[in-house]
């Protein structure tokens, strides 16, 4: 009885736990709206299903959470990625449109790298800004968050650039090995930036100094080319969601590819585990966060909610998510439920019912 | 004085903390009118009794009466509002507001309901007129210097109706010419009936100015003074006090032979009138391989600015290093560590370790900084030497897992010394570490500073407790007053009471080593 409540108490204990919980949820709302949401099939070697399209779409969001996840872990913040997208996603697609042959795999990738050096660029300058000059992150990146817009404007001259490449947009709606390649491409930066910060020391160090900058300073940790490197890494998952966001539309436009991404961006990674004051960061924990937040988006579309009201709904979900998994609002509501029985237990071992 | 009715008694105050006696029966008597400095090392238990004093904490046991009505604040709005104000070493005003603003804020005079900002700053260029302090009161706090803005804090303090102002070390910051200005304030108020609490760490302050002093040591009152009748030296006997000696003796192996063998060759550092203004006066030291140099002082004379000189966590600007007879020039930490010195900081939790990582981790952290985070150090090697060292220092709990931050003082302490010893290095900064850590943890890596002398390491000891710094080292650097004063051998003839004696008077005729 009491290893079965342990091992309980371990299983809701789990930072994931809640999320999941929610995620869950969220899924089998789904099918009681539509008993048919679960359902996958494969045609022409092909999966299809609103499984698949939710893996699919919450694609680019992964990607930006996983760059913005050591950024915060360092305790800063990246602000600019929705427009490093639009950016590295206007360059690709103008050099395509200027191409004669926009079929031309070799035209394709020769746009992506270009999009890509552009956004690694626009990381460097964000990294100089936070790490070489010492502006608070949140400033610092607002500057281009604000400025890349217009970058991106500039880039396609205030029009919305149009093309139309069979080759890009295989990175949006291209499928390889029966799956969608938005999604292998996801799983394979996911992995790439896991065996970067998990199989090398650079996850402990971005932890290190996000948890105690002083300290790691005074054990010879060169802080500041840490927090340079995660900005820079930051832009570069920025720039794949931005080829992944226009290859999906075949086009362009400066002020809508990747708007507010990096606020949903922000809540996976909180969602996932990962504290805003920086230190241990959780990369599942992120690719979960941004998978509840586009199964939250999906349905709301999905089951017709009152566009009125979605975003209203979006925010109660979010709320109650990032509720629940404060250890401070779980003491505080464990505390009312049972004072006499449980005396003390140390905190994220408890369990309780799931409100609602 | 005895005729005058004292404006504060604090009697027989106790607060106990978990696991904890910070204070044990401690008496505080205070007159209008006079400097009443307040001292003790670290630990004593003064910002303890100050806290309890203006309702921070709450007391054990004990009573606190304010011109002899019993009192019990429950926080420092209370007690300001009882007329007995505190300015903190840490300006806590804010210096993104006017210095108007600053004095007056939650208090502001008003019109018709509105702030009446042309009363605010007439009252403000008074107030801090009666201190000869004519300020733009307009100007932005944060625009003046911190003795500016430690005078305005004064100044607010004793507008609220103070009568017992308490400078909670006012001066660590401050250069001279400051400290003299701010002094003669303290004079102006104590002439205007005010009692200072004057808590400092600098020696010459307290003779220049305090009329009384009382003396805590261990949470304990060891008693209290007139200035004129207690030399400087009996002050600092009673704040150190002789501990009585319950460790063993460690093998004093090194005889005048050994000692001049040590000696023989090239330090491994030699600083040449190395130095950094607003921190520490010019000092020179050597230190040779398998010698351990201890730093005497009390606290806040400037024996953690030499170390962090030494390591690169402060820039010299002033004078010269040399690490085997070649001059080197220390910018960083990565440049110290890059010449095998090594540095275990006082605060361990803010400069020491990383409460969020496991031990682990934190044990290997300098060596995988000095490696690069490309080349991870194999986790099997990890191991091995996280539970070698484990074993060695008996780290308890011995879980590699376990987040550093759930460990007691004395663990973390040897956690952080396990993070160094990896790294192999050939001078070792120990600053304060066997502070705030049992008695059983303390033998433990004093037996291992001699084993790794022994071994040939060089160790700079610093150490508050005389006894331990003896034990120990085989010479002594005092320091007093941001000033290394004396270099002692630490032959037979060396004991507390000469290096006692130099803390306190600033040289010792016999003990100057000469050159």
């Amino acid at each position: 009885m009491s290893t079965a409540r342990a091992r309980l108490a371990g299983v809701t204990g789990h930072r994931l736990f809640w999320p999941l919980v929610v995620l869950l949820l969220l899924l089998v709302a789904n099918v009681i709206y539509r008993p048919s949401f679960l359902s996958v099939e494969l045609k022409n070697g092909h999966l299809y299903g609103s499984l698949v399209d939710i893996v699919r779409l919450s694609a680019p969001l992964i990607l930006v959470a996983l760059g913005m996840s050591l950024v915060i872990a360092t305790g800063g913040i990246d602000l600019s990625v929705g427009a490093v997208a639009a950016v590295s996603g206007a360059v690709a697609c103008l050099y395509i449109s200027k191409q004669p042959d926009q079929n031309s795999l070799a035209v394709v990738l020769t746009a992506v790298a270009l999009g890509f050096g552009v956004a690694l660029l626009l990381g460097v300058w964000n990294g100089i800004l936070v790490a070489g000059i010492g502006i608070q992150p949140i400033i610092a990146t607002l500057i281009l968050m604000v400025a890349g817009r217009g970058l991106a404007q500039l880039i396609a001259e205030g029009q919305i650039i149009t093309i139309n490449s069979d080759p890009y947009k295989v990175i949006g709606v291209g499928h390889l090995l029966t799956l969608p390649f938005a999604i292998v491409i996801a799983l394979a930066v996911t992995l790439l930036v896991a065996v970067l910060t998990r199989r090398t020391a650079l996850g402990m160090i971005i932890e290190s100094v996000g948890g105690n900058a002083e300290a790691s300073r005074l054990a010879g940790i060169r802080s500041r080319r840490i927090t340079f490197l995660v900005y820079v890494v930051s832009a570069a998952c920025a720039a794949i969601a931005g080829f992944m966001m226009t290859a999906n539309v075949s086009s362009a436009d400066g002020n809508a590819v990747g708007l507010w991404v990096e606020l949903d961006a922000i809540l996976a990674v909180v969602i996932g585990g990962t504290a805003l004051a920086g230190g241990r960061f959780y990369l599942g924990g992120s690719v979960i966060g941004a998978l509840l937040i586009q199964t939250l988006t999906t349905s709301v579309y999905a089951m017709n909610i009152d566009p009125q009201t979605s975003l209203l709904f979006k925010a109660v979900v979010v709320i109650v998510v990032c509720l629940i998994q404060a250890p401070a609002f779980r003491a505080r509501f464990r505390r009312r439920r049972s004072v006499p029985v449980t005396p003390v237990e140390p905190v994220g071992t408890e369990k309780e019912q799931v409100p609602a | 004085m005895s005729d005058r009715h004292p404006v504060l008694t604090m009697t027989a105050i106790s607060k106990l903390f978990p696991g904890v006696r910070a204070l044990d029966g401690v008496d505080l008597r205070l007159f209008p009118g006079e400097v009443h400095a307040l001292m003790g090392e670290n630990g004593a238990g003064k910002s303890t009794l100050i806290k309890v004093l203006t309702g921070v904490y709450g007391t054990d046991s004990g009573t606190i009466a304010l011109d002899g009505a019993e009192v019990s604040f429950s926080g420092p709005m209370q007690a300001t509002a009882a007329g007995v104000s505190t300015v903190y070493q840490e300006v806590n005003l804010l210096p993104n507001l006017s210095v108007a603003e600053n004095i007056y804020i939650g208090r502001e005079p008003r019109r018709l309901g509105a702030v009446n900002w042309r009363e605010m700053r007439r009252r403000a260029q008074e107030l801090l007129a009666r201190i000869d302090l004519n300020i733009d009161v307009t100007e932005l706090l944060g625009s003046y210097s911190l003795a500016v803005q430690q005078m305005v804090a004064i100044a607010r303090a004793v507008d609220i109706r103070a009568r017992v102002l308490i400078l909670d070390e006012p001066t660590s910051s401050l250069d001279a010419d400051e400290v003299a200005q701010l002094m003669r304030i303290m004079r102006q108020l104590r002439d205007d009936g005010i009692a200072i609490i004057f808590v400092t760490h600098f020696l010459d302050q307290v003779y220049a100015i305090a009329d009384r002093i009382t003396v805590l040591r261990n949470g304990r009152l060891v008693g209290e003074y007139l200035t004129s009748e207690l030399p400087q030296i009996a002050l600092v006997e009673k704040m150190i006090g002789k501990e009585l000696d319950a460790l063993e003796r460690l093998d004093e192996a090194t005889s005048g032979d050994d000692r001049a063998a040590l000696e023989q060759g090239t330090p491994l550092v030699a600083a040449d009138g190395l130095g950094r203004s607003g921190s520490v006066a010019p000092f020179s030291l050597t230190i040779h391989q398998g010698e351990v140099v201890g730093l005497a002082g009390l606290l806040g004379s400037g024996r953690t600015e030499v170390a962090r000189l030494f390591f690169g966590a402060d820039r010299a600007d002033a004078g010269r290093l040399a690490v085997d007879g070649t001059p080197v020039t220390i910018r960083n930490p990565v440049a110290a560590i890059d010449r095998d010195i090594a540095f275990c900081s006082e605060n361990r939790r803010t400069e020491g370790l990383v409460g969020e990582l496991s031990v682990r981790e934190n044990i290997i952290l300098a060596m995988q900084a000095s490696r690069g985070w490309l080349r991870p150090v194999p986790r099997r090697r990890q191991d091995e030497l996280v539970q070698h060292w484990i074993k060695a220092l008996s780290i308890r709990p011995a879980d590699p897992e376990m987040p550093v931050r759930n460990l007691s003082g004395g663990n973390q302490q040897k956690v952080l010394l396990a993070r160094w010893l990896i790294t192999e290095p050939r001078l070792l900064i120990l600053d304060e570490p066997t502070r705030g850590i049992d008695i059983g943890a303390k033998t433990e890596i004093q037996r291992l500073v001699a084993q790794l002398s022994d071994g040939g390491m060089a160790v700079l000891f610093i150490s508050a407790e005389l006894e331990e710094v003896l034990r120990l080292s085989h010479k002594v650097a005092v320091m007093r007053d941001r000033q290394l004063v004396s270099e002692l051998t630490n032959d037979d003839t060396l004991d507390a009471a000469r290096i006692m004696q130099a803390i306190a008077s600033g040289s010792s005729q016999e003990g100057t080593v000469p050159a």
